[in-house]
């Protein structure tokens, strides 16, 4: 008999340790909750969620973090993929943190609500009192990131301290914790860019349009283009132009840039992708511009 | 394209970040927004090179003072495979660390200066690589521009590694000599050794063997969620029972005789589900759902094996532990929870029999307790029993961790030693 090898595809092993990882979560948690925003990570964190627990329903519900700031796209996408799976949607609004006081917005051209978030995402989970909660967050995407453990423990703050980090080993995750604090899960922690992509080709996952290339009306601000909306604040200096563009990451609108590309299929996207010499947080985000520890900053008050 | 992961031990003086720049920068994993940043810091504190080792360290405390502190994972392709490399730091304060990156590498590259050759450091790396049992083990020895790329330096220094790596647990050793800096042997080979008939160190990470690293002889499935769907819309699954978990040893095939433990009951698989539809065949590291042919009381933390290959169901286990915590110690009559697979169970430390220097590899039996990255060998009291082999045999099921019942903090790994 011929000797098999048994190999595997880095994307069926991938796969599998973030099928792992959810029913680890499942079986030793109380009250989970999948972070679910739209956008192209939490949209195959979610295929995974369905995977590992077929042909049973998703056991926890899916949160979004709404800004209210959103593209129209994106909301329309989440709410019909919600009714698809037959899950529970939980929404945590920023603009309800504004109105009951617990944050105040930002004002200026650059006011965003992206640093709110925290607040609405903290309250939200001391209040649906969830043990565990499911992010997309992987570590290639910055280099705090890098350092961060599958499960993130966080104190009754909802705070990450990076240098008291529980030790991972093997497969074995700790998910011990006391009354008030809580997990962050990082299933797709050792995915890139690149193997997203790959993977929402390889399994043929629907995405928000707004990934793909289209023309949009927008204004330049810092190397970035940014949407013509409402809720984003635009000088006369900025000039609105129409461009061919899409997007490389799905945020708020008003920190979210899009790139110019005519990328018109995933195929297309992922030869862009293989092509670039700029991250996806570089060329797309302002909120990691503000200074070079700004998203560990950002991460030890509780961020995403 | 498969993955490998692996882990580099060695300190900055040794040129590790600049060899891990060096496979990222010329695999095009470093993109300019980075790079720039890099020079940016670079320029900003008065460095005339452009600091590689900002790349990976990535937290204030660690670029402030100039360390690294934790594990950080890096990542990066070629058209062959992926690569996940654990970053970890090389001092012995951070043995922790090492154990840690080391417990899943399929390889390990310590980094030696040409010019000084084996030091006590190295020493500790590769003992460490061989306690975690990391089947690959490539010796860079760096700076090889600085000693004229002398050949008889190279093999002085092959040799005393030698004879050091036969008391250990090696079982595929590599020796490549290389120039971080300048490139030589890191992604093709160099023209200034033409002495050194290897392949480069790139060449040798795409090309080694991992595949029959895994244990596909021993037939292990740690039972991790059992699935009941009990949807009422869904009349086709009202009666499915499958019982989830990632394949940690062995093939898995449809017909097959399996032994459920604790109960000791056999049956037979009767499906090996996945969500894209029943597979005809599962091994490590797959994820699926088995269901099988009889109604058997079946739990998480339990173990599916063959009726003639079965782990050991031990409730005093045997085992060599890193104590990993830096507020407490690990002595005779401590009591800690212990993880290992899906089983969690309360542990009893019984005896300390010996610690073990990780420098000398001298076994103190007069030691009388283990501290913060301190090595030994230990007998545990458990409160129920765990299916465990030898950690050499598997290391899923010989591996395990302990975790403090006050502060819920993971204290320490261990490898089960079968003594049977």
């Amino acid at each position: 008999m011929l000797q098999r090898d048994y190999t595997t595809s880095q994307l069926d092993v991938l796969e599998a340790e973030a099928i792992h990882i959810m029913r680890e979560v499942a079986a030793e948690f109380e009250r989970p909750c999948l972070l679910f925003s739209g956008g192209k990570d939490s949209i195959v964190m979610l295929r995974i969620a369905e995977k590992a627990f077929w042909p049973a329903p998703i056991p926890f519900p899916l949160m979004h973090v709404d800004t209210g700031h959103n593209f129209d796209e994106v909301i329309e996408f989440r709410d019909r993929r919600v009714e698809e799976l037959g899950a529970k949607l939980i929404v945590a609004s920023v603009q309800e943190s504004i109105d009951q006081g617990r944050v105040a917005e930002q004002t200026g051209r650059r006011a965003s609500r992206n640093r709110l978030q925290t607040t609405t995402l903290l309250d939200a989970i001391e209040a649906n009192r969830n043990d565990a909660v499911f992010g997309g967050a992987r570590r290639d995407e910055e280099k705090a990131r890098a350092k961060e453990r599958v499960f993130s423990f966080r104190d009754e703050f909802g705070q990450w301290d990076p240098k008291n980090q529980r030790p991972e080993l093997w497969n074995l995750y700790n998910g011990r914790i006391a009354q008030g604090e809580h997990i962050r899960v990082f299933p797709l922690s050792n995915w890139t860019e690149l193997d997203v992509w790959d993977y929402i080709r390889r399994e043929g996952i629907e995405i928000p349009s707004i990934y793909f290339a289209h023309t949009r009306k927008v204004f330049e601000r810092d190397g970035m283009l940014l949407p013509d909306a409402d809720v984003v604040q635009r000088g006369d200096d900025e000039p609105l132009f129409e461009a061919v563009v899409r997007y490389r990451t799905v945020g708020d609108m008003t920190c979210t840039g899009a790139v110019q590309s005519t990328a018109a299929t995933v195929e297309e996207i992922i030869e862009e992708i293989a092509a670039t010499r700029i991250t996806e947080r570089g060329a797309t985000r302002a909120d990691d511009r503000a200074s070079e520890a700004a998203m560990e900053d950002r991460k030890r008050e509780g961020y995403f | 394209m498969d993955i490998l992961r692996f882990a580099t031990a060695g300190s900055v003086d040794d040129g590790k970040s600049t060899l891990i720049g060096r496979l990222l920068f010329d695999s095009k994993a470093i993109f300019e927004d980075q790079l720039e940043a890099v020079e940016r810091t670079s320029r900003d504190r008065g460095t005339e090179y452009t600091d590689l080792s900002l790349l990976t360290d990535g937290l204030r405390a660690e670029r402030e003072q100039g360390i690294t502190i934790d594990v950080a994972y890096r990542y990066f392709a070629t058209p062959r495979r992926k690569f996940i490399i654990a970053d970890t730091p090389g001092h012995i304060q951070y043995t922790r660390n090492m154990v840690t990156g080391a417990s899943t590498a399929d390889l390990a590259i310590i980094l030696i200066d040409a010019r000084k050759g084996v030091l006590e450091q190295s020493r500790r790396h590769a003992f460490l690589t061989s306690l975690l049992r990391v089947p690959h083990l490539v010796l860079a020895v760096n700076k090889m521009d600085l000693v004229d790329y002398s050949q008889e330096r190279f093999e002085e220094i092959r040799e005393e590694f030698t004879a050091f790596a036969s008391k250990l647990n090696v079982a595929d050793l590599t020796f490549i000599p290389i120039s971080a800096l300048n490139g030589d042997n890191v992604v093709s080979r160099s023209e200034n050794m033409p002495w050194y008939q290897g392949t480069s160190l790139l060449h040798h990470l795409e090309n080694v063997h991992i595949a029959s690293d895994r244990n596909l002889t021993d037939v292990r499935f740690p039972v991790q969620y059992v699935i009941r769907p009990q949807r009422a819309t869904d009349h086709a699954f009202h009666d499915y029972r499958g019982y989830a978990g990632q394949v940690a040893g062995g093939v898995l095939k449809p017909g097959d005789e399996v032994v459920h433990l604790p109960s000791g009951l056999t049956t037979r698989i009767a499906s090996i589900d996945t969500f894209d539809g029943p597979v005809e065949e599962a091994f490590p590291p797959m994820s699926v759902t088995l269901r099988f042919e009889d109604d058997l009381d079946i739990s998480r933390g339990d173990m599916i094996a063959r009726p003639n290959n079965q782990p050991q169901a031990a409730q005093d286990l045997e085992a060599m532990v890193c104590w990993m915590a830096d507020t407490s110690k690990l002595t005779p009559r401590s009591k800690l929870t212990i993880k290992h697979t899906t089983r969690t169970a309360r542990a009893l430390v019984r005896d300390l029999q010996y610690r073990l220097d990780v420098n000398t590899l001298h076994r103190d039996e007069e030691a009388t307790a283990l501290g913060l990255n301190e090595i030994g060998r230990v007998t545990l009291r458990v409160t129920q029993p765990l299916f465990v082999d030898d950690y050499g045999r598997n290391r899923l099921t010989g591996g395990f961790i302990l975790i403090d019942e006050t502060s819920n903090s993971t204290v320490a790994a261990g490898m089960v030693i079968d003594s049977r």
